[in-house]
């Protein structure tokens, strides 16, 4: 039966309800009355008889087929009052759950309906509009103004303005340029764009996000899974007990009732719909919680690690200052660009990327390319030996350095730069200097981390320990270990967790994912595109953008209040009412209005957390009461114990 | 194996994913059946030349829940 199909059968049975009150407010007569209330039972009950019957096909037991029995049972004993408004509320109750619940669920649906319909591409020459999905990989996508982009690609040609807000959950617009990546489901606001399709369909990051976020709101939390373990041993108990409570009693009546008030409707719902709000708002807001255990191991933090590249600073380098000894400082710079011309490393690029700014001629090409991780690379150019790299890796090469070299190099280290050894085979021939930017949100942040529970924070580096110490304390890190190998960082996340430690780690999720994979909660950080940083960590936060943080830990508290307040008001419920029932206070149509009332109450208070927004007015009103409360407390137990040494002298 | 989503009507019981898991975990064919309560979808895996998508739909609907789109 379809919904639309239902809601008529619940107007009807209104309205025949409606009838049976005048009915009964006019006096008229007793027979037309119980008509009218048998007749809104069967129309208002035949969904749930039908919903009964299907499941009891299929050997499966139901709520439906408890409300049956029970209203057989009214009908049996002439309660039709009873009948008509268990039938009806039962319905209606349902009705208003689905749309509220829709309600709840409203974030991940309002992402969905971002998602992009129409692509136009050119092939061979002609241009067509096709449908987004049809898009195959290496296609050329044209975006103009105002159109939503409907893959993931690169731009070959022109430029614009695109609001990314799908994705990162940022609002301001991000201008993108030839070989700037853009995504599905992002807006062009203004430009023009040609775009190559890399990823289509359901490979898109958008289809990603959806697909993880689908699955983490079925992800259970510890206290979801016990309220689970709880309602299996709840309703065969309930059983028993209303067994119990027709032998003592001998009343049916009173047994059924007890039954079907005792159903835990609003108990198994409590736990979920607040997760599901606090994932949807989340994702949002560009922040991928994944389930609801992840939500709670959020909301008991006290301990951040932070993987110091590209999370606390930019994560572009750029060189600073260069030095050379014996040759000019632009043939230092051109050997060492063409040494590190196909390198990956971020200090690499760096270096490859000053010598082109400088306009500098990369002829040679190196042969003999030596990666000495965590140290270095070393090659052969033009025939001769070249390394580049720290002095754990001149060391170990037998590379002599002189004092005079050493002392600038320690000078430059403590003024914040990376320095970079550039040697031959026998001595140091240069230095260059290279220094990343710290955020400007990072001191800021930790400083909001704390205030937020936070009592340990710790950085992790392969810097040396000069530039790290810095940075630690120009944004107020507390801990800073330096000169770590990437092996180095899981031992570090290991030696910090411990007991009554929950310790979160954030970094890239790339070069960093065995040490996020290790931590408590492992967060990504600034990983749109990234698939495998997506996959591995626990919260990915879309935006390369520090506050997210922050955001991300006090909505996970929010939501697991808002889980513990539906819980209490839940089970709370279901107490009085059974007691009521017990002494005969109250009747299967009361409680069941009740019933449906608190199932409504757990699910609008869920829906709170949709619009959530850390700090509002409200939150620092209950703040600022605590302190307060504290504070009178406080001068109460200063005050009260200074009496009783006055009264002791 | 296949895989296959359904979307179905906004589900509101905790109880029908106990329900509809349970009839097609049941079928002959059926690797494993797992309800998205919270998106309304179930997620079907399933053996093509065993059972149809076809019948997997008419099994949802048999237990009471409208299938709105695969």
């Amino acid at each position: 039966m379809k919904a639309k199909q239902i809601n008529k059968i619940m107007y009807s049975a209104a309205l025949l309800l409606m009838g049976a009150l005048i009915t009964y407010l006019f006096n008229w007569n007793e027979t037309v009355l119980n008509t009218l209330l048998i007749v809104a039972t069967l129309v208002a009950g035949y969904p749930t008889f039908i919903k009964a019957w299907k499941a009891s096909l299929m050997k499966l037991f139901s709520i439906e087929l408890l409300v049956t029995i029970a209203v057989i049972g009214a009908l049996i004993i002439g309660e039709y009052v009873e009948s008509a408004a268990v039938t009806f509320l039962f319905l209606f109750g349902a009705f208003l759950e689905g749309r509220s619940l829709e309600k709840s669920r409203s974030s991940l649906k309002s992402l969905m309906e971002m998602a992009p319909l129409e692509a136009n591409v050119l092939r061979d020459g002609i241009r067509s509009v096709i449908k987004a999905e049809d898009v195959v990989k290496n296609d050329l996508v044209i975006i103009q103004t105002g159109e939503k982009i409907p893959i993931d690609g690169r731009i070959i040609s022109g430029r614009g303005s695109v609001n990314e807000s799908t994705i990162t959950g940022e609002s301001v617009p991000v201008s993108k340029d030839e070989n700037d990546q853009v995504f599905s489901g992002s807006i062009l606001e203004g430009g023009y764009l040609e775009v190559i399709a890399e990823k289509v369909g359901e490979d898109t990051t958008f289809s990603k996000i959806i697909e993880l976020v689908e699955e983490a709101q079925e992800g259970k939390a510890k206290t979801q899974r016990f309220l689970e373990k709880f309602a299996a041993i709840y309703t065969p108990g309930i059983m028993a007990l209303s067994l119990l409570v027709w032998i003592v009693t001998q009343d049916v009546h009173l047994a059924l009732t007890f039954l079907v008030i005792a159903c835990p409707g609003a108990l198994v719902i409590s736990a979920p719909v607040s997760i599901v709000a606090g994932i949807g708002n989340g994702a949002r807001n560009g922040i991928l919680i994944k389930g609801g255990e992840v939500m709670e191991n959020l909301s008991k933090l006290n301990a951040v690690v932070f993987d110091k590249t590209g999370t606390l600073t930019q994560g572009r380098p750029a060189v600073t200052t260069i030095k050379s000894f014996g040759i000019s400082e632009n043939k230092l710079l051109t050997m060492a660009a063409e040494a590190e011309l196909i390198s990956e490393h971020h200090l690499g690029k760096a270096i490859v990327k000053e010598a082109e700014r400088n306009g500098l001629e990369l002829v040679n090409k190196p042969t003999d390319v030596n990666v000495l991780k965590g140290r270095g690379i070393k090659v052969n150019l033009n025939g001769d030996s070249l390394y580049l790299g720290n002095r754990k890796g001149l060391f170990e090469n037998n590379i002599d350095i002189d004092a005079k070299v050493n002392s600038y190099a320690v000078k430059q280290e403590e003024s914040g730069n990376t320095a970079v050894f550039v040697a031959n085979r026998n001595s140091v021939l240069g230095i260059i200097s290279i220094a990343d930017k710290v955020r400007s949100k990072a001191a800021n942040t930790i400083h909001e981390l704390k205030s937020a529970g936070i009592k340990h924070t710790v950085m992790l580096t392969g810097d040396n320990e000069h530039t790290a110490n810095i940075v630690g304390k120009k944004i107020g890190i507390q801990k800073v270990f330096a000169n770590l190998l990437p092996e180095d960082k899981v031992n570090k996340v290991k030696a910090c967790m411990g007991k009554g430690i929950k310790l979160a780690m954030v970094g890239d999720g790339v070069n960093d994912a065995p040490a996020i994979a290790t931590a408590d909660v492992g967060i990504a950080m600034g990983v749109a595109g990234t698939d495998v940083a997506m996959e591995t960590a626990d919260v990915v936060l879309m935006a390369d953008n520090l506050d997210k943080l922050v955001y991300m830990l006090k909505l996970s508290k929010a939501t697991v209040r808002n889980m513990k307040q539906n819980m209490f008001l839940a089970i709370g419920t279901v107490a009085l009412l059974l007691t009521g029932v017990l002494t005969k206070n109250v009747n299967l149509a009361s409680g069941m209005l009740i019933h449906e009332l608190s199932v409504l109450a757990v699910i609008l208070n869920a829906i709170r957390l949709v619009q959530y927004k850390p700090n509002t007015i409200w939150e620092r009103l209950v703040l600022r009461t605590q302190q307060g409360m504290r504070l009178i407390s406080r001068s109460i137990s200063v005050n009260s114990s200074s009496f009783v040494n006055k009264r002791r002298a | 194996m296949k895989t296959i989503k359904f979307q179905l009507e906004t589900l509101t019981c905790p109880s029908c994913i106990a329900k509809i898991e349970g009839a097609l975990n049941k079928e002959h064919g059926v690797e494993e059946a797992k309800v998205l309560f919270n998106s309304s979808k179930v997620k079907v895996k399933y053996d093509s030349e065993e059972v149809s998508s076809d019948q997997l739909e008419k099994l949802i609907e048999k237990v009471g829940f409208p299938v709105l789109s695969s």
